[in-house]
């Protein structure tokens, strides 16, 4: 095939209606792998995770990890799915070298959990609810490299190396009906229903969630039926968008791609296609064949998954409120505007500041130390916000701001002694001895000063130019280098210039 | 001292406990016995002398220390190739894991080492468990003890060889359809399939993981049992392992020596397993068991199994399938052989391809073909599924039979040990005669093979298989041992010292004590 | 006869990954032809109303606790390897995608 040329997106949707279909891979974050102990853990020395069951020695058997189902279970809940009375494991047969035991122990016929929906919104308001077919369980494959001929491209490689770290992880591949009536919203709406995906995996903590780290993996599926037919196109996959913005831009690659094949009269081939991140196409890779007869069969080597209703309930009762539903009651309950509160979901901050909301802040000061300094802080550290700080320790921040006992301008000195681990804000108040001045006395020593020595400001005051007090304050508050509460040393200067008649 | 290889292992197991003999005489007797005899019979792939001596010495000190230690503590073992050593060389009879030393031991071997039994070897078996005479080699048969010009069943050929013909007291096999039954048939010698998932497969080289089961081989039924014991129970690392408590098994066999053990045992003789084809010499000994049994009080009743007869073509669907996919394995990339293509592009996928043709026998191939046939989209629900559906035929037949019996026998081979080359033309004869065995496998109850004498137009063992319902292990072995000590007591001797003695050359050799 | 040709063993050694010469693919084409022609019997009994057995004992709900054991050393893991580069697995390039 030629190199597609594109057709305009908007001509695309004249012609054509657009169908989709996703399957996200989520890779669960439990302690060990899906069927053996070794650990699950990302970026270790190559090999490093290994046993006779995941590197498919003559022997290995698998045992199954009970918190991959529960993790399962749980996020196929999430996605309002039916949870299988009975469920099984199957061999997905075919040889490939990173897939140690040539087969892929997936499940098929029988998915642990089936028949859910998502509701998302777009940008625009609008709500599309995405029917989910199945979410099922399986292992991942290990990781190949390939070396020599174009950089790191399996095209040309002089050979390839393998790593079985990854081989065995637990996986959930979520699978979607065919998604119609998308239109012109169809590239969002692949990109808000994974992010959803990612958010729920997140809430429930199943997952790291990380995409760039192959945490969140999608293959999207696009056909395009002429306008006035009702008969499905060819579809293409386009596997492994590992990116939210990715996964816009392949949707309307390929919109545009086969709406331009399609109407000079070619043919769509149904094939596997890879996204190229760098030049923002996709290109061809195996087309669909009768290799692909992956000649399923129930796994012998591991016994029916049989949830009990009791066991489905307990774990249903353990789920979060769903994410969108949270945001939606959050925003109303701390009154925040549209704006302000994007600012916190975007910084992932909404954790963070409902547990300070939790331990007595207000929300506005919540939202504001968050998304400001403590952002800003964890901006210059390169890590994230919440890892910084505990929520109950800005909270505590929070109270003494308000109580009077420090100032903006301390408590961002706080914070700092409270990172470097001096201890709780009140702690490192004391240790650093940098609490509000609020015992009057050596503030009146202050003014009595600063009056003296600024006569000049004193006869005004006497004037009743009362604004005339502001430099005697500047001063005062110079001399008690910050620690003195700016409105009392007011309400002060203004008594001693009296009183001083 | 030769005749420390002539003892059973629970008679080694008093001697070394008692201190009468150390674990090192009795190691070196059972290898200079195996350097003597084995260049001929084949029944080893590989003999760890070195390792094993070695072992003995420190069982030996541990006894010296004064060490309470197990019954079967120093006795010599050998090991069916299919089981994982990390220590020896594991190749399930194939060149594509010529010399292959894995870096674990399978759960059975690990239990075998604890129990501190000395492995003396790995023993010799059809490829990949395929077959029932040990031709499937590849590197080349076992002789059978009692006819060297006949085979010694298969697949555990070697195992079954090694203790008929007194180069180890004990040995491990596995059983898929068979090979550790049918070959303690045809070499004179005791067989034990547990129910499935009552021996851990962990580490068993897989063929057909919803059939195979690890068993010990023996040539006393209370030596299978001592084995059994150390063996048996569950492993939490095979997730098919049953939980249950399991009895002593050598408890069971003790009791089958009581007096009137027999009397009152309802005995049911599968109607389907006897009689048209079946060798003359093998029904003759099968029906003066029974009578003999009857004679000594036990209820015998004729019970059918209609669905025995579609149990061959079930298993030849089931063991391919899951075979084709548990065999998918051997790529080149991991472990074991790997072979470049004669010509064209040098590919992993190329590579893949020839490694396995290299690799694999005719046999294997075959199987994998069938198998990848069976699961193929299109002919799975015709194939397999059917097969499938009718495995739980078969169970039905098995639960209806044992609310009448307690026990059910049948010939554990239809005929003597046939000749080498006789069925390798023929895979569909080879098959079929896995008949009797087959049924056991496919419902996962337990099964046991133990000698019932000499089919007269021959001269050679036949054995009897006994059957009881799931998780009833111990019942085979209380009535094995009865019935053992029946017969013996009726012939006045073992069958195996019928056995002919080994080369006289290699007799010389061993007395010699020349290794 | 179950009609087995050449050609599906063929197929069936490619899917198989056996690089099978012609006169392996001609008698197994014969070998396969008898043996379908023989299990096929299965088909006779295999009714609508017979339920399947995949596993001979009925267990369900066989887990393992979330704990992390011991790993092979990359040494072991290695160990068997036909060819290696540093601690990974080397392999002839790949000609085919995923």
């Amino acid at each position: 095939m030629k190199k597609a040329e594109l057709m305009d997106f908007d001509k695309a949707l004249e012609l054509y209606e657009p169908v989709l279909g996703f399957e996200v891979h989520v890779e669960l974050n439990t302690k060990t792998k899906m069927f053996c102990g070794c650990a699950n853990e990302f970026g270790q020395g190559a090999n490093t995770n290994t046993c006779p069951t995941c590197l498919g020695l003559p022997g290995g058997l698998p045992q199954v990890n009970r918190k991959a189902i529960e993790s399962s279970i749980r996020l196929g809940l999430a996605l309002g799915c039916d949870i299988a009375e009975a469920s099984r494991f199957a061999r997905k047969n075919y040889f490939y070298p990173d897939t140690a035991k040539n087969f892929q122990t997936s499940q098929y016929d029988e998915p642990i959990a089936f028949n859910g929906s998502l509701t998302i919104e777009l940008e625009s308001g609008r709500q599309v609810t995405v029917e989910i077919e199945r979410a099922h369980m399986e292992d991942d494959a290990g990781k190949l490299t390939h070396k020599g001929g174009a950089t790191g491209r399996i095209q040309g490689a002089d050979y390839s190396l393998v790593d079985y770290n990854r081989g065995g992880v637990p996986l959930v591949e979520i699978v979607t009906q065919m998604i119609e009536g998308g239109e012109a919203d169809s590239p969002e709406i692949g990109k808000t229903y994974v992010a959803a995906i990612r958010e729920i995996v997140k809430a429930l903590g199943v997952s790291n969630a990380r995409m760039e780290e192959g945490n969140v993996r999608c293959d999207a599926n696009v056909s395009l039926r002429p306008r006035g037919s009702n008969i499905l196109g060819t579809r293409t996959e386009t596997k492994n968008v590992n990116s939210l913005r990715s996964v816009e831009r392949a949707v309307r690659y390929e919109i545009q791609r086969q709406a331009a094949l399609l109407s000079a009269g070619g043919t769509i081939t149904q094939e596997t296609r890879h996204w190229h991140e760098d030049t923002g196409r996709t290109s061809a890779g195996r087309p669909k064949s009768d290799a692909d007869d992956y000649r399923y069969f129930p796994e012998p080597d591991l016994v029916p998954v049989a949830p009990s209703r009791e066991w489905v309930e307990e774990l249903r009762a353990t789920l979060p409120e769903p994410p969108a539903a949270r945001r939606k009651r959050l925003q109303a309950d701390w009154g925040f505007a549209n704006l302000e509160f994007q600012d916190v979901v975007n910084s992932d901050l909404l954790d963070a500041v409902e547990a300070t909301i939790a331990a007595g802040a207000s929300a506005q000061a919540a939202r504001k130390w968050w998304t400001g300094e403590v952002a800003r802080l964890a901006n210059v550290a390169g890590v994230a916000a919440d890892s910084l700080v505990q929520p109950h320790q800005v909270a505590a921040l929070i109270e003494l701001v308000e109580a009077g006992t420090l100032t903006d301008r301390l408590a961002r000195q706080v914070l700092e002694g409270v990172i470097a681990g001096e201890g709780t804000p009140l702690e490192v108040v004391d240790s650093r001895g940098l609490a509000v001045v609020s015992d009057d006395g050596p503030l009146i020593a202050a003014i009595d000063e600063a009056l003296a020595s600024q006569p000049d400001v004193l006869a005004k005051i006497r004037d009743g130019k009362v604004q005339a007090a502001g430099a005697v304050i500047g001063a005062v508050m110079k001399a008690m280098r910050g620690q003195a509460d700016a409105a009392r040393v007011r309400e002060l200067v203004l008594e001693r210039a009296g009183s001083a008649e | 001292m030769t005749d420390l290889i002539k003892l059973s292992a629970a008679d080694l197991g008093g001697l070394l406990a008692n201190g009468s003999v150390s674990s090192v005489e009795v190691t070196r007797a059972h290898l200079d016995h195996i350097a003597a005899v084995d260049t001929d019979l084949h029944a080893f792939l590989h003999v760890a002398a070195d390792a094993a001596l070695a072992t003995a010495d420190r069982v030996d000190a541990r006894r010296a220390a004064g060490e309470q230690l197990g019954l079967l503590a120093g006795v010599p073992i050998a090991i069916k190739d299919v089981l994982a050593t990390r220590d020896m060389p594991s190749t399930a009879g194939s060149k594509i894991l010529e010399g292959w030393i894995p870096p674990y031991d399978a759960t059975v071997v690990k239990r075998l080492r604890d129990a501190h039994l000395i492995p003396l070897g790995k023993t010799n078996m059809d490829e990949f468990a395929m077959g029932s005479s040990t031709e499937h080699s590849a590197y080349g048969p076992t002789r059978n003890p009692w006819d060297q010009e006949r085979i010694p069943g298969g697949s555990g050929g070697g195992s079954a060889a090694a203790v008929a013909a007194f180069e180890a007291p004990l040995a491990l096999g596995s059983d898929t359809g068979g090979s550790i039954r049918q070959p303690a048939a045809v070499t004179g010698s005791v067989g034990v399939k547990p129910t499935y998932g009552g021996v851990s497969r962990y580490g068993a080289i897989a063929l057909a993981s919803s059939l195979d089961q690890v068993g010990p081989v023996s040539r006393t039924v209370y030596d299978a049992a001592l084995l059994h014991d150390v063996i048996g129970g569950h492993d939490p690392l095979d997730s098919t392992s049953l939980t249950d408590p399991w009895p002593s098994m050598a408890a069971a066999a003790r009791a089958g020596l009581a007096d009137g053990a027999l009397t009152g045992l309802r005995i049911g003789v599968v109607k389907e397993l006897n009689g048209e084809g079946f060798q003359a010499g093998v029904t003759q000994r099968f029906t003066e068991t029974l009578a003999l049994l009857a004679a000594a009080g036990a209820e015998i009743s004729e019970v059918s199994a209609p669905n025995f007869e579609y149990s061959v073509a079930a298993y030849y669907l089931i063991l391919p399938a899951e075979a084709s996919s548990n065999l998918a394995r051997f790529d080149s990339v991991r472990f074991g052989l790997r072979e470049n293509p004669t010509d064209g592009p040098v590919t992993i996928e190329r590579v893949m391809a020839a490694t396995r043709d290299a690799g694999f026998g005719p046999e294997v191939k075959r199987r994998i073909i069938l198998g990848t046939y069976a699961l193929s989209t299109g002919y799975y629900d015709a194939y397999y599924g059917s097969a499938q559906k009718v495995r739980t035929l078969i169970q039905r037949d098995f639960d209806a039979a044992f609310e009448k019996v307690d026990l059910l026998v049948s010939p554990s081979a239809p005929t003597t040990a046939f000749k080498f080359g006789e069925k390798l033309a023929d895979p569909m004869a080879m098959y079929l005669n896995d008949i009797t065995t087959i049924p056991a496998n496919l419902a996962g109850i337990p099964g046991m093979s133990l000698p019932m004498g000499l089919a007269p137009e021959d001269g050679l063992p036949v054995g009897l298989q006994v059957m009881a319902p799931a998780k009833q292990d111990a019942r085979l072995y209380t009535f094995g041992a009865a019935v053992e000590q029946l017969l013996e007591a009726h012939w006045g001797h073992t069958l195996l010292s019928r056995a002919p003695a080994l080369a006289p050359v290699e007799m010389f050799a061993s007395e010699e004590g020349v290794i | 006869m179950s009609g087995i040709t050449a050609e599906q063993v063929a197929h069936l050694a490619s899917l198989a990954r056996i690089d099978l010469s012609p006169e392996e693919i001609a008698s197994l084409t014969i070998d396969l032809g008898q043996i379908v022609e023989s299990v096929k019997k299965v088909q006779e009994v295999a009714t609508p109303d017979v339920p399947a057995t995949s596993h001979p004992m009925p267990l369900t709900n066989v887990f393992r606790d979330d704990i992390v054991v011991p790993s092979l050393t990359v040494e072991q893991a290695l160990s068997g390897a036909p060819d290696r580069d540093g601690d990974k697995f080397r392999v002839p390039p790949i000609l085919e995608e995923d």
